[in-house]
């Protein structure tokens, strides 16, 4: 681990929190019969498929789950070098009249969420979009809230936030340290 | 990279990012809203100075669906014809913006000449009897989604290779990843310079055709041809078209392309040309993907 740098959350305390996500969406979604997860890749997809498996142990039901990449709709494409795409599945059935519910990692500017919406626009017709979060670090920059957060981690704008998953790093935490150049990728902490 | 001239100018990393972009963006197609705001506000023209339906038009549709404005510019019914300069017709462009242009020109090296004289980028659309570079990615990518894989893979490229600007781009990028291309032609049909070419070359169709994953036919050019090349048609369908019963010998998975348009009865008979192995039509479907790769690639970066 980098020099100053801790871990906000460990394994289990992120197992945790997806588990109370998982039900909360059942909750709010009466059952969730209706629910499609999309994850926005990186690190969202992971996610969605983590939220699936535990809705289907809580329910018994298989809820549908895909990924959504958002790089063609980004607002900042022109300034930074030409990014690689991300995969976009969704899954069979379409999302007409689906409830969607987007994942990812960190909530941050929002400007993720916001290109997540212009894709899903030209996508189907949902009949909702709920959002949840694994971290939410603040500093929004555009009228976007979450339906479901795991941690509320209050940061300040010279931190970075890493989420690591067991999918794509080997191993699960979230980690806090400070602020490093905004990486070229897509995905991470925005 | 900045402009696509040549498929010689590709790394093996960069070659695959289209090819992986292009599968990406090939589900465009499917979608309800065929489109994507990712060149909104980017200018594309269309500099075509030779005759092209099938390349101007999968050029046009890759643009459009990316939002880009597009202006199409053929040499007929433009101040070209009254005889202005590529390089006036080039410093036009660039005083009104183009973003990107798409040039097609009968003279080889014309897209080098253009990329030193615009500020945008330039994608080479077939430049004389020199390169095609989209066709040759276009049709690299129908190889790997039929087949599965591009390493080791055994392409013959059959037909006037002499005039083919598809052949020289398609050896060039199939070496780059890792395929072997075997150029079959009749002698009078192949460069003089083939032998520096990273390929090998072959008289005889049907010595090839048992050892090969791919068989790309090539049309005869007659309207490049100022002599004769063979006796008669008839002998060159004979030693060099194929038919159903040629292709009875081919391996049982492997495919015909062509990079249209086809001449039945002359390199292909209409049997193959109809048949399930043909990958023709899906050539042109999956052009307009790789293309919109290509523009994006290009044009959206800093």
């Amino acid at each position: 681990m980098p020099e100053g740098t801790r871990a906000v959350l460990d394994g289990n305390e992120i197992n945790r929190a997806l588990t109370r996500i998982a039900h909360e969406v059942l909750e709010r979604t009466k059952g969730g019969q209706e629910v499609t997860l999309l994850g926005i890749p990186s690190r969202g997809v992971p996610l969605a498929q983590r939220l699936a498996r535990l809705i289907e142990r809580v329910e018994d039901r298989t809820v549908p789950a895909g990924s959504l990449d958002i790089t063609m709709y980004r607002d900042d494409l022109r300034s930074a070098p030409v990014r690689a795409l991300g995969r976009t599945e969704i899954p069979t059935g379409g999302l007409d009249d689906r409830v969607v519910v987007l994942v990812d990692d960190v909530l941050f500017s929002g400007r993720t969420v916001r290109a997540a919406l212009d894709a899903l626009g030209d996508l189907g017709r949902p009949r909702a979009v709920q959002l949840a979060v694994l971290v939410d670090r603040g500093h929004r920059e555009l009228p976007i809230r979450a339906d479901y957060v795991g941690k509320n981690l209050p940061t300040s704008l010279r931190e970075s936030v890493t989420v690591r998953l067991d999918e794509t790093d080997g191993h699960d935490a979230v980690l806090l340290g400070p602020a490093r150049p905004r990486p070229s990728t897509s995905g991470g902490n925005d | 990279m900045r402009h696509l001239l040549s498929t010689g100018d590709l790394s093996r990393d960069e070659a695959t990012l289209i090819l992986d972009t292009a599968a990406e963006l090939a589900q465009v197609g499917d979608r309800s809203v065929k489109k994507l705001p990712t060149l909104r506000g980017r200018t594309v023209v269309n500099l075509f100075y030779e005759d092209s339906t099938r390349t101007r038009t999968s050029f046009e549709l890759a643009a459009k669906r990316l939002s880009a404005d597009v202006i199409n510019f053929s040499a007929k019914g433009s101040s070209v014809s009254k005889g202005e300069s590529l390089k006036d017709t080039a410093l036009t462009l660039q005083a009104m913006g183009a973003d990107g242009v798409v040039i097609r020109h009968s003279a080889s090296g014309a897209a080098h000449r253009l990329a030193n004289w615009v500020d945008g980028s330039v994608l080479n659309a077939g430049d004389g009897t020199h390169e095609h570079p989209t066709q040759a990615l276009l049709d690299a990518f129908t190889m790997r989604s039929r087949l599965g894989r591009l390493d080791g893979l055994r392409v013959a490229v059959v037909g006037d290779i002499l005039h083919s600007r598809v052949a020289r781009s398609n050896v060039l990028l199939l070496t780059t990843l890792g395929a072997h291309v075997t150029l079959v032609a009749p002698p009078t049909l192949l460069p003089v310079s083939v032998h520096t070419w990273t390929c090998e070359v072959s008289y005889d169709l049907d010595a090839v055709l048992p050892k090969s994953d791919v068989v790309m036919m090539l049309r005869v050019q007659a309207e490049r041809m100022h002599e004769s090349f063979f006796p008669t048609t008839r002998e060159y369908s004979r030693n060099y078209g194929l038919d159903g019963e040629r292709l009875s010998r081919m391996p049982e998975d492997a495919i015909v392309m062509h990079p249209g348009p086809m001449v039945r009865g002359m390199e292909i008979s209409a049997e193959v040309a109809d048949s399930p192995r043909c990958t023709v039509t899906e050539q042109v479907a999956n052009g307009v993907s790789l293309r919109m790769a290509v523009l994006y690639l290009l044009l959206s970066g800093s």
